[in-house]
């Protein structure tokens, strides 16, 4: 295993600086009571794969909207012999995805990584890695809305009978009146999926490209909304899928353009401006997926 | 062959009773509804009509007796004794419900055809194309405008609305329908309208009515049978033309004679 | 061997008007009346001695205090319709007895063609080709009883009595049933119109109908009538 990988030139704290007098963490933040409640959720939420099980979220040094579910989760699950990757939008080197992974290089001590295939525990802000992951990986995903019906019925006491009952005629009226309004379905974020045929589930707003990624993954797929206060889990090799109609079925973003900085036609592209006139540039989302075409001798058209 | 041979009442209510600490809301109610009839229960404000009518539609549990509905697999069946799934399942299936205020029986931000096309999504209908086609037939039929579809109900009208929640409870095909005052706040034309539907759709579709109602003009025009509430009892019951021509209880023959003729 | 299709049995009527101090209105005291098929009996007695409420009680509009009112219909079984449940009853119109009452009760918006020919029509059977044939019919006995084809397509409310009369008419007798009841059917007729009623009823009988009927015409009565009967013999003696 190659030494983990320190950002150069963005002034990290290196990991082996010491903790500031009179700072007494425990290992990942979370005491071991804490860590115990969340993975006997996380637990449950393996076992009935999509639904959304209630937790006790702790107060986090950061407020909510910044991904404290998807911490605590990482935080319950995290050890020692793991090798942690964060991204943010399919980076590594934005400012939250520095400071998660400062976050937990500071209170746990493990390895870090920018290489998807060399971690062991990712955690994902909006985005599935390019690479394909393996089994044994664990991806954790920060989720701001749970409950996929939200907008449509916001009485939780509802959605839950829905669930229950798994009634979600009203998940595809949503669909319906994109249809309606827009000739087509217009979620391309947080697109809705059916898991393991019983319960819908909100990805998180990953965009629809990546939905088939979650379709029989070999990774453990983990999902944490700390304002929420709920946890949910796709077990390796479940069914994801997308909800559609027959005659409008679900279908993936594509680009007519390959990425301007590797040359991949197969990528999630961001659109980036690059200059005051305006002149817009489109690269791959997952920057380390980039960065390692690029090494391999992928070229920009 | 008429189509009035069955075994079997649509709906069997027998000695309901509901009582509201002291105050006793519903007094031992009993009646059968047979396939395609259309029963009126009349009374003042307080005559418990509209609690008789939600402990039938399995929205208030009685203290007493038992409502069985007549499942098309099966027999008749404690409606009470079923799961909440099954009493939601028939509620959005076999059953209707049209509330007075149609903004408390529509989603009043999504479009007409979703509202109609609701329950068919609920049940697995999958087809974008067929869906809005169920959905246009059912807005001629109730004689809303075709274009209107894709707007919301906010944008309707009171009748508009009021006919939108039929077609929504309709589409399903349900064979029996409970109705709270449906036609109250509307215009009288608009009344017309809206009963004149209600009248074919009970012909066409063979439709059983609960219809709750304080107007016996309503009650006279749709239907065959009508129940009498005072205080929470049932004072008298039988056919519509009967009640309304020869009450034979006082408080039928006082509410009968305070109806003013235009 | 012709079994009466109607038969009333020690019948009595009394109104009771509980909010005027429970006054009682005596209309019947003992009816006691049989009507065979084929018969038409004309009702006779002086106005208000309850020549319609006879009808009423026989069509379940009115509930009789005592009593049997016997129905046999087609199916060959009596039905006590003072004993009936509201299902038999409504059964009962439906199949077996006809009702011209004296005016139409107009229902807003539904026309002319359409009252009529919905009488044809079964509950509950939507189909088109039935639904054709019955606008077909309808429009034979509208024309036989000269309503303008005009106001076919129109509410009857704004029609004259006499139309109005008309269509209650067709309404009624167009489904063909085993009893009949006719309450001054020709009360605003003209003499061609009321003709017509008569050939109807004529025709009525000739198909085995047993009709009772009220008609204030005494020359009308007597072209129809195979027998009279005065209600004033079922009135009490104090009355």
């Amino acid at each position: 295993m190659n030494e983990p990988m320190l950002l150069a030139g963005t002034g990290e704290t290196p990991m082996h600086e010491t903790l500031a007098a009179g700072e007494n963490f425990n290992f990942a933040y979370l005491d071991e009571r804490t860590k115990r409640m969340i993975r006997r959720a996380i637990l449950k939420a393996i076992a009935i794969p999509g639904y959304q099980v209630p937790f006790g979220s702790r107060e986090m040094p950061l407020p909510y909207g910044w991904g404290t579910g998807g911490i605590q989760v990482t935080a319950s699950v995290i050890g020692p012999l793991d090798v942690f990757k964060v991204i943010d939008q399919g980076a590594d080197d934005t400012v939250n995805a520095i400071n998660i992974r400062r976050f937990f290089e500071r209170t746990t001590g493990v390895k870090i990584t920018t290489h998807t295939s060399q971690a062991t525990l990712i955690q994902t802000r909006h985005r599935i890695p390019e690479d394909p992951l393996t089994e044994g990986q664990v991806l954790v995903y920060q989720v701001p809305v749970p409950e996929p019906m939200q907008r449509l019925e916001p009485r939780e006491a509802e959605t839950r009978i829905l669930h229950s009952l798994a009634e979600y005629g009203l998940m595809h009226v949503k669909l319906y009146e994109d249809i309606a309004k827009h000739g087509h379905i217009a979620s391309t974020y947080d697109y809705p999926v059916m898991v393991n045929n019983r319960y819908i589930m909100s990805p998180s707003p990953i965009p629809k490209f990546d939905n088939p990624k979650m379709h029989l993954n070999p990774a453990l797929q983990l999902f944490g909304a700390g304002r929420e206060k709920r946890i949910y889990a796709v077990p390796p090799y479940t069914t994801v899928e997308n909800l559609g109609f027959e005659d409008y079925p679900f279908e993936i973003q594509s680009w007519n353009v390959p990425c301007e900085i590797c040359g991949a036609t197969d990528t999630f592209l961001d659109e980036v401006i690059t200059d005051d006139a305006g002149t817009r540039l489109h690269m791959c989302s997952d920057s380390n997926h980039c960065e390692a075409r690029q090494n391999a001798g992928g070229v920009a058209p | 062959m008429s189509p009035r041979s069955f075994s079997t009442p649509l709906l069997r209510v027998h000695g309901i009773s509901k009582n509201y600490g002291h105050h006793v809301a519903l007094r031992s109610a009993s009646f059968d509804l047979w396939p395609g009839e259309v029963l009126a229960i009349v009374g003042e404000s307080g005559s418990g009509k509209t609690t008789l009518l939600n402990t039938i539609a399995a929205r208030n549990r009685p203290d007493q007796g038992r409502v069985e509905f007549a499942v098309r697999d099966g027999g008749l069946q404690d409606i009470y004794a079923m799961s909440q799934a099954q009493q939601r399942l028939l509620a959005r299936t076999d059953w209707g419900f049209v509330h007075q205020n149609p903004a408390d029986g529509l989603r009043m931000d999504v479009s007409a055809g979703a509202n109609v096309g609701e329950r068919l999504m609920g049940l697995g209908h999958r087809h974008y194309g067929k869906l809005r086609a169920i959905a246009t037939d059912w807005l001629e039929r109730v004689e809303i405008d075709a274009n209107r579809i894709d707007d919301t109900p906010q944008m309707f009208s009171g009748g508009m609305r009021q006919r939108l929640q039929i077609a929504r409870n309709l589409v399903t095909q349900p064979r029996l329908v409970f109705m709270d005052e449906p036609t109250s706040g509307l215009d009288v034309s608009v009344q017309a309208r809206l009963l004149d539907l209600l009248r074919q759709l009970n012909r066409n579709m063979q439709l059983a009515v609960v219809i709750v109602t304080h107007d016996l003009a309503v009650a006279r025009l749709l239907a065959h049978r009508m129940v009498v509430m005072h205080r929470g009892a049932v004072v008298e019951s039988g056919l519509t033309d009967q009640l309304l021509d020869d009450p034979q209880h006082p408080y039928t023959q006082l509410l009968v004679s305070s109806v003013l003729q235009p | 061997m012709n079994k009466p299709l109607l038969q009333l049995k020690a019948v009595a009527k009394v109104f009771t008007l509980h909010n005027q101090n429970s006054l009682q209105i005596p209309v019947f005291d003992h009816i006691d009346l049989e009507v065979s098929a084929g018969e038409c009996v004309v009702l006779d007695g002086p106005s208000g001695m309850g020549k319609s409420t006879l009808l009423k009680l026989i069509y379940a509009n009115y509930r009789s205090n005592s009593g049997q009112i016997l129905v046999t219909g087609a199916d060959a079984v009596a039905l006590d319709v003072a004993q009936a449940t509201p299902r038999e009853l409504i059964a009962l119109r439906q199949q077996t007895i006809g009702y011209v009452s004296q005016f139409l009760r107009v229902i807003p918006r539904v026309s002319a063609l359409d009252i009529v020919a919905e009488s044809l029509m079964e509950e509950g059977m939507a189909d088109p080709q039935l639904w054709e044939s019955a606008c077909t019919e309808a429009k034979q006995w509208l024309s036989r009883l000269r309503i303008p084809e005009r106001l076919w397509s129109l509410p009857p409310a704004t029609f004259s009595g006499g139309e109005q009369q008309r269509i209650n008419i067709a309404r009624n007798m167009i489904k063909p049933r085993p009893l009949l009841l006719l309450d001054e059917p020709t009360a605003s007729l003209d003499a061609a119109n009321t003709n017509t009623v008569i050939e109807l009823i004529h025709e009525a009988r000739a198909r085995g109908a047993a009709i009772v009927g009220i008609f204030h015409d005494v020359h009308v009565g007597q072209a129809v009538a195979t027998r009279h009967v005065s209600v004033t013999n079922f009135r009490g003696v104090a009355q």
